[in-house]
């Protein structure tokens, strides 16, 4: 089990790393490269590869220089598929794509980051549009987003379950990290819960506003160290944070909040009959528009900052290199603040949505 | 003659960053009007800007 | 949107499902809860430590206050009794001045009665005893004067001639 003080250490060690670690990792990949058109196919295809899900925890990959063949270091994964049966075998089976993984009778091939089943050849056949026919068997694979998203739960308890009982320990002061956590603590509940819930109603969404909050911050904060995790960029993910602000605004919603979709107090008749599909509309949007936030701001972050870190590889000369140096600098900056303003964002509005649900007003009963 | 989709990303982003530059500068000045309401306003900007970037984000995505 | 859906991983989002939803019941339970009660707590015995700052410094005002008036009722209980002291001693040196005055007048005028009396008294005997003197006097003379018949005869010659007929 951590102390406090090593977890402490190990997130300053893993913020410093951010930077140069990034770099070097591009380095030993891009550097046999010497043709330009080239180089920039890669780096696109590299850039996309980075924003998907992997089967392996992929902590660098080159190629060597004397085999010519492609080295990767990392963590194999398990992977864990639905095919008339469980199927369970490690990601190193895979081979990054490379090679037929053959597991009992079935055959398995990645390709473009997805696994297909495949023959024992491991045939790919394609449509007219270029996207393959093959079958694709139901996926649970742990792959590096999950472990990423297991790695985030297991800090948060460790953390806010030590803030927890520091106060039992140091009469109701915290005590240790948890002092840097508690006024962040106190933050959503005074400046998002309580404005936008009210005094009445907001502790039952506390749990869920904080949960939301810090799971949704350590996530994109670890999307920016040099392991270069796009968990909340991620679709799956965002969608399903998005699903349980949904949920949990529709089911805690009161009768007051159902009466403003479907029959809006205040307005003329026939206004209301054409208010009311938009309002249903809304009530799919607002979670819908939360999704691709969230989604397209942690994606469209990771693509500027490794396009001009990769900018550093096409210049190839002081004065532009260093340039993209200090912009990539930059932006990692700013990709800080945007970390934690997504994170503030989508708890925000959630806690809005909270809002509204909760909301009972008087006024239209006279 | 038919227009790219890509013309149709630019002007949402036009039309998205006028937006955000609006709420943003409208926001700056109500902050120098009333420095002690700098909290409120800025809730109410994050959310203004929120919501026209969630905009913005599905015309994007629908092209 | 295509694009989108593509890339939706069902196994991702179950995982991710699975876990936040575990994440957030674990944290809910054993951390939020304590957590928010333990500020909750914090903030309430901080607000009850000023509001009983608060009450004291209040009781503390109030006696103060009540000091003040009691004072100055005191003070001004006694410079009442103190002007009604000096109205009474005045009234009675007056009344006892008046008193004195009419006693003395009084007295003087009793005095001069008697005094006037007294020299009524001393007159009266005076008189009586001057009569008396005055006959004894005239007798001693008459008897001195009368003694021999010559004398008588001149006397009388003398009254005629100075009685006058008229």
């Amino acid at each position: 089990m951590f102390t406090l003080r090593s977890s402490k250490q190990l997130i300053l060690t893993l913020l410093c790393a951010t930077l140069s670690f990034q770099s070097f990792a591009k380095e030993t990949k891009d550097a046999h490269d010497s043709d330009g058109a080239d180089l920039k196919s890669e780096i696109k295809a590299y850039i996309q590869h980075h924003l998907q899900d992997s089967y392996d925890f992929n902590l660098l990959s080159y190629t060597d220089e004397t085999t010519h063949k492609k080295v990767h270091v990392g963590l194999p994964l398990p992977v864990i598929l639905w095919d008339n049966g469980l199927q369970v075998f490690s990601s190193s089976k895979l081979h990054h794509g490379e090679s037929v993984a053959h597991v009992g009778d079935n055959y398995y091939k990645l390709y473009h980051g997805k696994i297909y089943k495949t023959n024992a050849a491991g045939e790919i056949s394609y449509d007219d549009h270029h996207h393959p026919t093959n079958v694709k068997p139901l996926d649970f694979s742990i792959t590096k987003s999950v472990v990423s998203i297991l790695f985030t739960a297991l800090l948060m308890i460790l953390l806010f379950q030590s803030l927890a009982r520091s106060y039992a320990k140091n009469g109701l002061i915290a005590q240790g990290i948890g002092r840097f956590f508690e006024p962040i603590v106190i933050y959503i509940r005074d400046e998002i819960a309580i404005p936008n819930i009210g005094e009445k109603h907001y502790r039952k969404y506390m749990s869920f506003l904080l949960t939301l909050f810090f799971f949704v911050w350590f996530l994109n904060i670890l999307g920016l160290t040099p392991l270069g995790i796009n968990v909340t960029g991620n679709i799956a993910v965002t969608f399903c944070l998005a699903t349980l602000t949904f949920l949990i605004t529709n089911l805690t919603a009161k009768k007051d909040y159902w009466m403003h979709i479907f029959w809006m107090p205040g307005v003329p008749k026939l206004m209301r009959v054409v208010l009311a599909p938009i309002e249903l509309l809304g009530v799919f949007i607002k979670p819908f528009s939360l999704m691709i936030r969230l989604y397209a701001n942690i994606s469209a972050g990771h693509i500027v900052l490794m396009s001009l870190i990769s900018l550093i590889f096409i210049f190839k000369n002081w004065l532009g290199s260093s340039l993209s140096f200090m912009l990539a600098f930059a932006i990692s900056m700013i990709e800080i603040l945007v970390a934690l303003l997504q994170a503030y964002i989508f708890t925000m509005l959630s806690a809005l949505y909270f809002g509204m649900a909760a909301e009972e007003h008087d006024h239209e009963h006279h | 003659m038919e227009i790219p989709a890509i013309v149709g990303a630019g002007l949402i982003v036009i039309g998205v960053g006028y937006g955000i530059g609006r709420i943003g500068g409208s926001a700056m000045e109500a902050i120098g009007r009333q420095p002690e309401a700098t909290a409120k306003i800025q809730t109410a900007m994050l959310i203004a800007a929120a919501l026209i970037e969630g905009i913005g984000f599905a015309a994007l995505f629908a092209v | 949107m295509e694009k989108l859906i593509g890339e939706f991983s069902f196994g991702l989002f179950f995982w991710q499902l699975f876990i936040f939803v575990g994440l957030l019941i674990f944290l809910a339970k054993f951390a939020w809860k304590p957590i928010l009660n333990a500020v909750d707590e914090r903030e309430n015995s901080i607000k009850d430590a000023l509001k009983a700052a608060e009450d004291a410094r209040n009781e503390m005002a109030q006696l103060q206050s009540d000091n003040d008036r009691i004072l100055k009722e005191a003070r001004a209980e006694r410079e009442a009794l103190l002007k009604e002291a000096k109205a009474t001693s005045n009234n009675l040196i007056a009344e006892a001045k008046a008193q004195a005055q009419e006693q003395a007048e009084k007295i003087l005028a009793q005095a001069q009665e008697e005094i006037a009396a007294e020299k009524r008294n001393a007159i009266g005997d005076l008189k009586k005893q001057i009569a008396g003197i005055s006959i004894d006097i005239a007798e001693t003379l008459l008897q001195e004067e009368l003694k021999d018949q010559d004398k008588q005869l001149e006397m009388i010659a003398k009254r005629v001639e100075s009685a006058e007929i008229q």
